[in-house]
């Protein structure tokens, strides 16, 4: 075990364990001390080599061990940097590393469109969070933007290279979850960009989850393109009984009325799926009768989902509603005081 | 005239062939070792040689070398870097075109004393006649029973494999070119493990570069203590500098270190002073160490003669000093333009950005382009502070040293010629020729750290 210490609180955690993992210990432990959880835009827990590439995570060691105590010269990525005993790391308590990561952010976001208003990201795209937390309100970037056109990479996924962050993890499912790869990097520098092999398209039976992992509107669902805004709609834990043995079967609807627009994984508190489902329950399973309800889904309060959450109508009736009588008025304090 | 260990028999005739090399005395460092020691014992010369990375960062090889894990049934590499791309430098190609042989012995003698029975050489893409020449020494030596199984009758059996990469710089980063050679994609990876514990297919492996292989030739056959009497403090032995730019006598040279740097860029040796004009700026080191003005360069911040050693270079810090570098020397006269030159610097960098992590992917292009603005007069006062901003949110935030590479030139520029930066801005009209520079120099370059 080691213990290490994140903006002066402390955590004890096996050996091995990354620095960003030890936050979001701490982050789980108690909610209220999420700020000590840096932003990971590569990063992925279930994808394995995930992370490194995107640098919004970098903290400062202040000390580096209890055997070397030496804080270490530059930034560490934090996704990839294990844990020593008696570590003590700086994430929102460092002037000079917030001033590194908002250069960062700033970094990500000079060639990316800021096209949020036609994005079927918007919403639930952690570009927008992170920039809205990091970023700085107006950008200092005066030249072209660097764009590619949208294309197909398969029936099901479109692909909006302008988009992208670069930040791997489609191709990281590419590589683990599917049973062959037809998609990468190519190109170098600022032109880099996610293709198919020449004339391929990605067909497999699990590619669905690169929408899922995909933390921009770089890869969209082409069954749910323009559908909705995400806030619009109600979504609802289900699960079935899938025929594919990988596939969980564990999934969220996303509903308006009695109609299905979309279903995706479950996400955890961090951003990341529960358990990867396949593309049949994704694309072809848009029948409610289809699906077993398990009951809404629980949206942090801080995304604009749950700006429109239905759960939420019948406790704001009853907070506005006129006359209270006495269990209403316990009931109402009661809303207020959470 | 310095001693030579390296170039002792560059212009012997026939040097390039086997015989000729033999002849010189060449492949004796293989026999020594081989027949009268042990691999510790060879390491163990090279770590008393004091022997310093050639490749650009200066660390210490018998240090490298002693870091490499050993564990039972894994295989052990070595591979020599001549993935030579740093602008400014070619001191290997001239040392493998011209004298093969000195790379494959050190090879061999370097494999041994690390236990490995494969090597390999990395070149640039462009250096493709270079792999030529490599692969005919190569086959040469294996002809003559150097390469092979039992070498010598001593039991150790080894390989050498030429690869030439596809010409890009970053695969001169050390787990760009691992990549490379695995055939993937030349993208550096994140450290740690170092390659010293997972490298070349996941197995130990030490990179290194092609002088510093070589130089393991003249430490096997004359000792370490010999070797690090040349030189001063921890800077020990020769190191081959490639000189260009505005002097008189462009060309490749091997110094010991330690000669002042009046004594390189002014003696009729070495550089052979400025061709007509007078020196503004110098860059000791390839294009990503920071350029210095030429009095700088001379004179370390206390007043003392400023010497070729990897120490003296980098006195005072990025504010007043640089770095050893590569050994890509290069000077400008005061008819250069350091704005241009520092958006051609960065240009490259741009260009050679692997495209993985966003601060370099996204600011080496941002840079160029703010350069581009202030180079063909269409610059304003805040592009400066803008330029510092964008190459400090760079440096240390990167995967690889890259990011710092491209960040060096600009934020030394705009520390010491500030003044060119500015007169860029307020002479617009002036700069929009292409020749602005040549036509009206400056007198002086600014002497201090500014920015």
């Amino acid at each position: 075990m080691a213990k290490v210490t994140i903006d002066g609180i402390s955590i004890e955690v096996p050996d091995g364990t990354t620095i960003l993992q030890a936050a979001r210990m701490i982050g789980e432990r108690n909610t209220a001390d999420r700020h000590v959880v840096p932003p990971a835009m590569c990063y992925y827990s279930k994808l394995k080599t995930s992370g490194g590439y995107c640098r919004t995570c970098i903290v400062k060691v202040t000390k580096g061990s209890d055997k070397d105590p030496r804080p270490m010269p530059k930034p560490v990525a934090s996704c990839r940097t294990a844990v020593m005993d008696g570590m003590e790391v700086a994430n929102t308590t460092d002037p000079a590393l917030i001033d590194a990561r908002n250069g960062v952010v700033e970094m990500l976001l000079i060639n990316h469109p800021l096209d949020c208003p036609i994005c079927d990201q918007a919403g639930e795209c952690h570009l927008q969070d992170l920039s809205y937390e990091n970023g700085k309100e107006a950008s200092r970037y005066e030249f072209e933007r660097r764009t590619f056109d949208p294309i197909d990479i398969g029936d099901t996924i479109k692909l909006h290279m302008t988009r992208c962050i670069l930040c791997y993890r489609c191709v990281k499912v590419g590589e683990q979850l599917t049973d062959g790869r037809v998609h990468g990097v190519i190109n170098r520098g600022d032109v880099a960009e996610i293709s198919t092999y020449i004339s391929q398209a990605i067909e497999n039976d699990f590619s669905g989850n690169m929408i899922d992992v995909c933390p921009v509107g770089a890869l969209t669902d082409k069954t749910f393109r323009f559908a909705s805004r995400v806030w619009f709609t109600k979504p609802v834990d289900a699960h079935c009984n899938c025929e594919n043995p990988k596939c969980s079967g564990n999934a969220v609807l996303w509903m308006k009325g009695n109609e299905v627009l979309r279903v995706t994984g479950r996400k955890d508190m961090w951003g990341e799926v529960e358990s990867f489902i396949c593309n049949t329950c994704r694309f072809d399973r848009k029948d409610v009768n289809a699906w077993t309800i398990e009951g809404p889904r629980k949206i942090d309060h801080h995304s604009v989902i749950s700006q429109g959450h239905y759960q939420l109508k019948r406790e704001q009736a009853l907070l506005a509603s006129p006359a209270p009588n006495v269990p209403e008025l316990a009931k109402r304090k009661e809303l207020k005081d959470r | 005239m310095g001693r030579k260990l390296l170039f002792q028999h560059i212009d012997k005739p026939g040097i390039r062939g086997l015989e000729g090399y033999r002849a010189n005395g060449g492949y004796r460092s293989v026999e020594k070792a081989l027949k009268t020691m042990s691999p510790e014992a060879v390491l163990e010369e090279v770590k008393k040689s004091g022997l310093r990375g050639r490749g650009g960062a200066g660390f210490p090889t018998g240090m490298k070398w002693s870091f490499l894990a050993k564990p039972e049934g894994v295989p052990r590499y070595l591979v020599v870097n001549a993935d030579e791309s740093e602008p400014g430098t070619f001191k290997d190609r001239y040392l493998m075109e011209r004298i093969p042989h000195i790379l494959v012995e050190g090879m061999i003698t370097s494999s041994f004393a690390l236990g490995a029975k494969v090597s390999y050489a990395y070149i640039r893409g462009e250096y493709f006649y270079v792999a030529r020449i490599m692969e005919q020494a190569i086959a040469e030596a294996r002809a003559a029973g150097w390469l092979g199984k039992n070498i010598l009758g001593s039991g150790f059996d080894h390989e050498i494999h030429v690869q030439v990469g596809a010409g890009a710089y970053i695969c001169g980063e050390e787990t760009a070119l691992l990549e490379s050679l695995e055939g993937k994609r030349g993208n550096p990876r994140i450290k740690p493990p170092f390659p010293a514990v997972k490298g070349l297919y996941d197995c130990p492996t030490v990179v290194n570069n092609v002088e510093t292989i070589a130089a393991v030739v003249p430490i096997v056959n004359d000792g370490g203590e010999e070797y690090a009497k040349i030189g001063i403090g921890k800077s020990t032995g020769t190191k081959l500098i490639s000189a260009g730019g505005n002097i008189k006598r462009p060309g490749v040279y091997e110094i010991d270190l330690g000669i002042t740097c009046d004594e390189f860029i002014n003696s009729d040796e070495y550089c052979g002073g400025v061709d007509g004009r007078a020196f503004k700026a110098v860059v000791p080191g390839g294009s990503s160490v920071p350029i210095v003005p030429y009095e700088m360069f001379l004179k370390t911040p206390t007043g003392e003669n400023r010497l070729m050693t990897y120490e003296s270079l980098s006195e005072g810090g990025f504010a007043q000093g640089t770095m050893m570098g590569s050994g890509g020397f290069y000077a400008y006269n005061d008819a250069q333009c350091i704005v241009r030159s520092t958006w051609n610097h960065t240009r490259f960098y741009h260009h050679e950005s692997c495209g993985q992590c966003s601060p370099c992917r996204e600011g080496t292009g941002w840079m160029e382009k703010v350069l581009e603005r202030l180079e063909h007069g269409e610059g304003r006062t805040e592009d400066i502070d803008l330029l510092w901003d964008i190459q400090r949110k760079i440096e240390g935030n990167t995967i690889c040293p890259l990011g710092d590479a491209a960040a060096w030139p600009v934020a030394s520029a705009i520390r010491h010629f500030r003044d060119e930066f500015e007169y860029h801005v307020t002479h617009r009209e002036k700069v929009k020729d292409p020749k602005h520079f040549a036509r009206e120099p400056f007198r002086k370059s600014a002497k201090f750290a500014t920015a």
